[in-house]
């Protein structure tokens, strides 16, 4: 086979694959879009195309001092998962990419467990777990469930931040004669800033959007995921669309925000390092 | 016997040496133990995590699967009477129908993914805002997804709806049934086979691909001797954590699927909270965690972390 005839082919997999992703991409956004549609209907029930448009289920949902309490529990829930999470996960990073230890093979396979499982099985044996123990479930126990399911994610993503900077670098700080509290404070966590940064985001959203594991085990701390599922399956409730709607427009904001500050840090980070 | 004492006395000093001059204060445990062992202290809260909120959960699920039906307590005397129930009971439909769910969903996926995959990888100029568009769907409840597709699909949907307002026909409804719930699934899980693939993907060598090629391989010979076998690690991961999250589903088939089918997540469920027989739940999802963790297991003991996280650093 020539090289140009390679190229040609090259050139014509590489149009049918921007095709391909772009027919998956209408797949996935087609239901999200749809849910946008029918936030908008003016009617109880949904058919289209409807006669007039409003914002009326969006003032219900944002005016319901019911709904307003399940967004506050997911936010409770979504920021308490966030902190602790990056927490654990920095040191159980630090364990997995950046010191050679006897077990950090075993460790950094059980690790992984919690995210290859079932996760509505996870949430019913932790809900048998909390009530073997006599703990009432609310959104503390919700948080804990979380944990168990996203304390590995995160780690895997700061650990990947880890593998790529250069041990040394910590290495020449003791040398210098920096404290372990100055090493880790001035050279270790800067370094894993990005990481700890997109580990954050993905515990957020990922704990703001979960059902399974809060389902089971928030309690009477309903959330938000969970209150629309209840409202799904027992009917048509316009509310529902508005605030669904209303979760995307977070996580959009939540994410494409991010990626532009990152972005902005990139470009700042290498404008300071021409400067020098 | 004398000798004996002497090198017994030696033995035992050695063992315990002499205590450090009084003037110098040894320095706290937290410390000695940083210096000599940071690893196993810097996993230890993960760790006791993962003791409390995993293994101690599954534990205690596999313990009551052993008690007599409709208890709650874990005094009883163990019996099997559950698994009994369970195999001679028609469990196995709903145990036959995830696992083939789950198989075709992963089957399915691998074809669907790896263009866009590959594209991602290798060919697309700007792949961050893809890989942006790709993930967006993760954070976003797959209640309200799935919701949407009923929105999209039912009588008067926006599809429907469409067709009825510019074409003046009837679409058919294509809810409520089995291929529906297939493509519920491949729709959610679409992300847990593309990036695992993608990372696979990007571990394949440029040179390989171009050593096959000069060596007069046709693109299909390097696509099934180069490239997939060297994705592989990303490909295993992908399939199975579909194929195990598949498997534990519900809502793909409570809501696109209606009552056409039940999943075995759902008789758990419903064991667990509508029947309050716990033992007969936990003996369901005790056969449901041992076929996914011996598939985990077995994959997870061949995988090399170090190579696929760190690229071989």
């Amino acid at each position: 086979m020539s090289l140009q005839s390679i190229n040609r082919a090259e050139r014509r997999n590489r149009r049918l694959m921007k095709l391909w992703a772009g027919v998956i991409l209408v797949f996935l956004y087609l239901p999200i879009i749809a849910v946008f549609i029918a936030s908008f209907s003016n009617l109880r029930f949904f058919v289209f195309p409807f006669q007039e448009w409003s914002i009326r289920w969006y003032r219900a949902v944002l005016s319901s001092l019911e709904i307003q309490q399940y967004l506050q529990n997911s936010l409770l829930v979504a920021g308490a998962v966030t902190i602790i999470s990056v927490i654990l996960a920095v040191f159980g990073a630090l364990a997995f990419a950046r010191y050679p230890w006897r077990g950090r093979g075993v460790y950094q396979r059980v690790l992984l467990l919690p995210i290859f499982f079932p996760q509505a099985v996870l949430g019913l044996a932790i809900l048998m777990w909390l009530s073997w123990l006599g703990i009432t479930p609310g959104w503390k126990t919700a948080v804990f469930a979380h944990l168990v399911w996203i304390v590995p994610i995160v780690t895997l993503i700061i650990s990947i931040r880890i593998y790529g900077f250069d041990p040394s670098l910590e290495e020449a700080a003791y040398d210098l004669g920096a404290s372990r509290r100055q090493v880790f404070l001035d050279v270790t966590l800067p370094l894993l800033w990005p990481g700890i940064f997109s580990g954050a985001l993905f515990a957020f959203l990922l704990s703001w959007g979960n059902f399974p594991l809060s389902v089971y085990t928030s309690g009477v701390d309903q959330t938000v995921p969970e209150w629309m599922y209840s409202r799904m399956v027992a009917g048509y409730t316009p509310q529902v669309p508005a605030l669904g709607a209303l979760t995307v427009i977070v996580a959009i904001f939540l994410l494409f925000g991010a990626y532009a500050l990152s972005r902005w840090w990139q470009r700042r980070q290498a404008r300071n390092g021409n400067d020098q | 016997m004398r000798a004996w004492l002497l090198s017994l006395r030696s033995r035992l000093s050695s063992m315990f040496p002499d205590p450090v001059a009084p003037d110098v204060s040894p320095p706290p445990l937290a410390t000695r133990l940083w210096q000599r062992a940071p690893g196993p202290l810097l996993a230890m809260p993960v760790l006791v995590l993962l003791l409390v909120g995993f293994l101690a959960p599954l534990i205690l699920v596999v313990t009551y699967s052993f008690m007599p039906p409709h208890t709650f307590s874990l005094t009883q005397a163990p019996t099997l009477d559950n698994y009994r129930n369970v195999f001679s009971s028609t469990y196995y439909v709903s145990f036959g129908w995830s696992v083939l769910l789950a198989a075709l969903t992963t089957v399915l996926l691998l074809l669907v993914s790896w263009p866009i995959a590959y594209g991602l990888t290798r060919s697309f100029s700007k792949p961050m805002v893809l890989t942006l568009l790709l993930v967006l769907p993760l954070f976003i409840s797959e209640n309200v997804r799935l919701f949407g597709w009923v929105l999209t699909l039912s009588n008067h949907g926006v599809l429907d709806g469409t067709a009825r307002a510019l074409f003046d026909v009837e679409l058919p409804m294509p809810l409520y049934n089995i291929p529906i719930v297939l493509f519920g699934m491949a729709f959610i899980f679409l992300p847990f086979m593309l990036f695992p693939m993608a990372l696979g993907i990007s571990m394949i060598p440029e040179s390989c691909r171009e050593a096959a090629y000069d060596l007069g391989a046709t693109r299909l010979q390097v696509l099934r001797e180069v490239e997939i076998p060297l994705a592989m690690p990303g490909i295993a991961i992908g399939s199975l954590l579909t194929f195990v999250l598949a498997l534990g589903s519900i809502s793909e088939a409570k809501l696109l699927g209606g009552q056409s089918i039940i999943m075995i997540a759902h008789e758990i469920e419903t064991a667990f909270t509508y029947a309050q027989n716990w033992p007969l739940g936990a003996a369901l999802a005790t056969l449901l965690i041992l076929l996914t963790a011996a598939m985990v297991i077995a994959l997870l003991a061949r995988l090399d972390m170090e190579r696929l996280l760190g690229r071989g650093r």
